[in-house]
């Protein structure tokens, strides 16, 4: 059982790249910066149990989408026939300190001493395709998993070569992040990783606060009876997700839209096309949400902040924050 | 014992136990209020305290306790190598975790806890882990458990708040009714709400700390026999589980008491204002110093009104620890913890301080099973050893130890600070840990532990008051103590020491040129025994020759800084790091 995501109050800009990275898993993740305790690793749980159930090749073990001849993991595709069961999208951790044989995959060694045959035990990679991988205090990542991380992450695709193992697999997934820039920065790669960025704050005012503790007090209490107090807005927000996702290959991004986009990031001196296309995407699947046929500035507006506050060119000790220089740009551009 | 619950008209007052009594008491009859923290040297009241605790629970004689150095085979299962060499199959084993369902784990040693483990820990609890933890903090000043594992842990207890051995606990009786009681006390909006209040007013931005507060009120509503959380319920919580989270204190904040505090600079210090003015501009521009200073008088009147009495109280005798202001500081522990990078495994022999890696050795074992012949074992041979390769890499730590003095304000402390902030540019460039300590008065203070979060240095730098006399010597052991600490976790500490030379406290805190200038060569001295990299930069108007026969004393590289020259300091520091990192591999 988990909290419900429609229950989840006062962390609008949060939930809302969420939903984003759910329609578009294209943008490849949300990173989450904010105090401990804001709902952040509730709030990952609670998108992934509020998505439908996806269609997956029974008895594979990276979860192949039998509908999707192109990503087919090596075994399926040797297959005639691909079995379905429906399974759950998976959101899997990945803690501080884990080893590098648990996130790629290592030879299963149960299997080798028992039968003597050389089997791949999936990591969490593995585990995470078509889902969500959590990783809560990213920040203090070790370096070396960092790396891994990156190169997966820009293939979906994770390469084994070890232990006498040598197999690629499907590894795509949607990267979430948290953690407290204060207790230290990210490396500016994997950074970049992260299609959208968004600051959580406990909210200021107090009503919400209480309404905040009165929620999950309730939930901690009986989870049965509040989950489905909110089943009916969970069911209504699952629809407008599905639907979004249906829509969003549809939707237009006129000429103008593109050009604002890209004079919003000359603005900001955001490096690279990365920002534009970032921008582009994430406004889509806004827009996507809101039914709307085509992109216009407004859902450029709104996606901006998120979607540009970590790639602006910085001085280290300059915080004067990234939130203060996008929102002044947005002023100047779209008055 | 059946529950009877009492209307609340007539309920019973809330038993008068001891803090610490009543956190044993809380944990015993909600679980799920996660577990305590006990600040505490190792000793008999905390011996004494674990063995009562014990007795409040349903099921005695369940703790389990766990190392620091603890495996994650061993903290959540996995294969057992021993039995599964002997046996010649797999044997799996429960996992710590699993083997302290529905009791008590105790965390020794808690902050040398890495956040490794601590981060597996914190996921257990979230996934609903049904184990009580009691986290053994001896750190006392300079280190603490991982934060992931403390935010999850309702209540601490410091060594002063534990029980005396005299203290009146609660009777077995009384627990068991009151966990059979606990689903039954409810509490009204207005107590989350008072809670709520009084975590927005001390600063307490957890959520976690809310629902632990609202927990811990219905539980001592449980304890006292009562099924509506009331007055004395809040007040207990807001004391045990808000109160040491105090990020802020409403009234009378630790800033205006060191002002107040301070004695006045003996010597001309008209530099210290106005740098003080140089610097404001940064300082308003930071928002969140701006928050905390610019708090309305009305909010805190609020406060007062809010606040249970007891509770300022207990913030005049000073329990609140002083440690949560400074909020983070966990990234220097996690850069500590690796002794470089895990670079696989070789073939080789076991000894010589070699780790043998059993899951290599295994696997390298395995293909030669069939060979062997062994009969249903597993043949090891000594060519399967495989022992763990680290790649280390030193990672460095600038240590600045800044001379806050009044002459040396007057001697541009602005300009020293604009140094600083250039070497921390490189620092960023380098991914190096910076550390901020300034001295003068009478104390050495660290105003930035090690941190990889350079915004932090420079706002903590900016915010850098100028004046008073220069414990030269007092400084430069501070700097010397952390430098050690640091190389103890694995680092590569650089000391660079700014100072104009006018050292007029003596390591006694007594004033006085000559022997203060006496102290300060030998704690320079007792730098250079303990083969510390240092850079001494002096910035009087006119280089200093007591400055630079410091430096030589120190064994460090003299760098006179007539006229403020930032870019030549950077460059120094970096010279300087370069030749230590040589010599360190």
């Amino acid at each position: 059982m988990v909290f419900p995501f429609s229950a989840i109050i006062g962390q609008d800009e949060m939930t809302t790249a969420l939903v984003i990275a759910a329609i578009e898993p294209r943008l490849s993740g949300v990173l989450i910066f904010g105090d401990r305790g804001t709902g952040k690793s509730t709030a990952v749980r609670a998108l992934a149990s509020l998505l439908p159930d996806m269609a997956a090749v029974s008895s594979c073990a990276y979860g192949c989408d039998p509908d999707d001849q192109a990503a087919l993991c090596s075994d399926c595709q040797g297959k005639t026939a691909l079995p379905q069961i429906k399974i759950r999208v998976p959101v899997v951790d990945l803690p501080l300190g884990v080893t590098e044989d648990r996130v790629v995959g290592a030879l299963n060694l149960e299997r080798a001493l028992a039968d003597g045959v050389k089997i791949f035990e999936p990591g969490l990679l593995a585990r995470a395709h078509r889902g969500f991988l959590y990783i809560d205090e990213v920040n203090l990542l070790e370096d070396h998993i960092v790396d891994l991380l990156l190169d997966v992450s820009a293939s979906g695709e994770n390469v084994v070569e070890r232990e006498g193992l040598s197999l690629r697999h499907p590894a795509r997934f949607v990267l979430i992040g948290s953690g407290n820039p204060e207790e230290g920065e990210l490396r500016p790669q994997l950074l970049d990783r992260f299609g959208l960025c968004v600051d959580v704050k406990t909210p200021g005012d107090l009503p919400t606060r209480v309404e905040i503790i009165r929620r999950r007090d309730a939930y901690d209490r009986d989870p049965a009876a509040f989950v489905r107090s909110c089943k009916a807005a969970d069911a209504k927000l699952r629809k407008r997700i599905v639907g979004a996702r249906a829509a969003l290959p549809a939707v237009e991004a006129p000429e103008e839209t593109l050009e604002q986009a890209a004079k919003l990031c000359m603005a900001l001196g955001t490096d690279g096309s990365r920002g534009e296309l970032t921008l582009l995407r994430a406004a889509r699947a806004w827009a996507a949400f809101e039914g709307a046929p085509a992109v216009t500035p407004a859902h450029l507006r709104r996606m901006a902040p998120a979607a540009l506050r970590h790639r602006l060119r910085r001085d280290p000790l300059d915080d004067s924050l990234a939130e203060t220089r996008v929102s002044r740009v947005l002023a100047e551009l779209f008055v | 014992m059946p529950f009877e619950p009492v209307p609340p008209n007539d309920a019973p007052a809330a038993p008068d136990y001891a803090p610490g009594v009543w956190i044993a008491a809380l944990l015993a009859v909600d679980p799920k209020l996660g577990g305590v923290v006990i600040r505490a040297r190792h000793g008999g009241a905390r011996d004494a305290f674990l063995q009562r605790f014990q007795t409040l629970l349903p099921a005695p004689g369940r703790y389990k306790k766990m190392p620091p150095n603890i495996g994650d085979d061993r903290l959540l299962g996995g294969l057992d190598l021993a039995a599964t060499l002997s046996a010649g199959r797999p044997v799996a084993m429960a996992g710590l975790l699993a083997e302290a369902a529905a009791g008590v784990l105790v965390l020794a040693m808690a902050e040398r806890l890495p956040v490794g483990t601590a981060a597996r820990l914190a996921a257990a609890i979230d996934q609903g882990a049904d184990v009580t933890m009691i986290a053994l903090d001896e750190g006392l000043e300079d280190e603490a458990p991982p934060a992931a594992l403390l935010d999850r842990l309702a209540f601490t207890l410091p060594e002063a708040a534990l029980p005396a051995p005299g203290e009146t606990w609660p009777p077995a009786g009384q627990m068991q009714a009151a966990r059979a009681g606990l689903g039954l006390v409810t509490n009204d909006d207005a107590a989350i709400e008072r809670l709520c209040t009084i975590a927005a007013m001390l600063d307490v931005a957890s959520t976690r700390a809310v629902l632990f507060a609202v927990r811990a009120a219905r539980a001592a509503a449980a304890v006292a026999g009562r099924w509506q959380v009331g007055e004395a319920d809040i007040n207990l919580a807001a004391t045990l589980v808000l109160l040491p989270r105090a990020q802020r204190l409403p009234a009378g904040d630790a800033e205006g008491e060191d002002e107040a505090a301070e004695p006045p600079p003996p010597e001309p210090s008209n530099g210290a204002p106005e740098t003080e003015k140089t610097d404001k501009a940064e300082t308003d521009a930071d928002p969140g110093s701006a928050t905390a200073t610019d708090e309305p008088a009305v909010t805190q009147e609020a406060a007062r009104a809010v606040l249970p009495a007891g509770l300022l109280a207990a913030l005049a005798a000073g329990s609140v620890p002083r440690r949560a202001a400074r909020g983070g500081g966990q990234a220097g522990r996690v850069a500590g913890l690796g002794r470089g990078r895990p670079a696989g495994s070789r073939p080789g022999r076991i000894g010589n301080g070699a780790r043998l890696s059993i899951v290599e050795t295994l696997r390298a074992a395995v293909p030669w099973q069939t060979l062997r012949h062994a009969n249903n074992r597993i043949a090891i041979r000594a060519d399967d050893f495989r022992i763990l390769r680290f790649k280390a890499r030193a990672r460095a730590i600038a240590i600045f130890a800044v001379d806050a003095s009044g002459s040396a304000a007057l001697n541009r402390l602005a300009e020293a600070k604009g140094a600083v902030q250039l070497l921390l540019a490189d620092c960023y460039v380098r991914r190096d840990q910076v550390a901020v300590l300034a001295f003068r008065g009478r104390t050495a203070e660290c105003l930035l532990p090690p941190t990889h979060a350079l915004a932090r240095a420079r706002r903590c730098l900016a915010s850098l008051p100028g004046g008073g006399p220069t414990p030269l010597a007092t400084g430069i052991a501070a700097a010397r103590a952390l430098a050690e600490a640091e190389r103890r976790k694995g680092m590569e500490p650089l000391l660079v020491l700014l100072t104009d030379g006018g050292a007029n406290i003596g390591r006694d805190g007594n004033p006085g040129r000559a022997a203060a200038a006496a102290d300060a060569l030998a704690a320079g001295r007792a730098c250079r025994a303990a083969g510390l990299a240092a850079l001494v930069v002096d910035t009087a108007p006119r280089p200093q020759t007591f400055v630079a026969r410091l430096a030589t004393e120190m064994g460090a590289r003299y760098l006179p800084l007539p006229y403020a020259d930032a870019a030549a300091l950077g460059r120094a520091v970096q010279q300087q790091e370069a030749a230590s990192v040589r010599r360190a591999a």
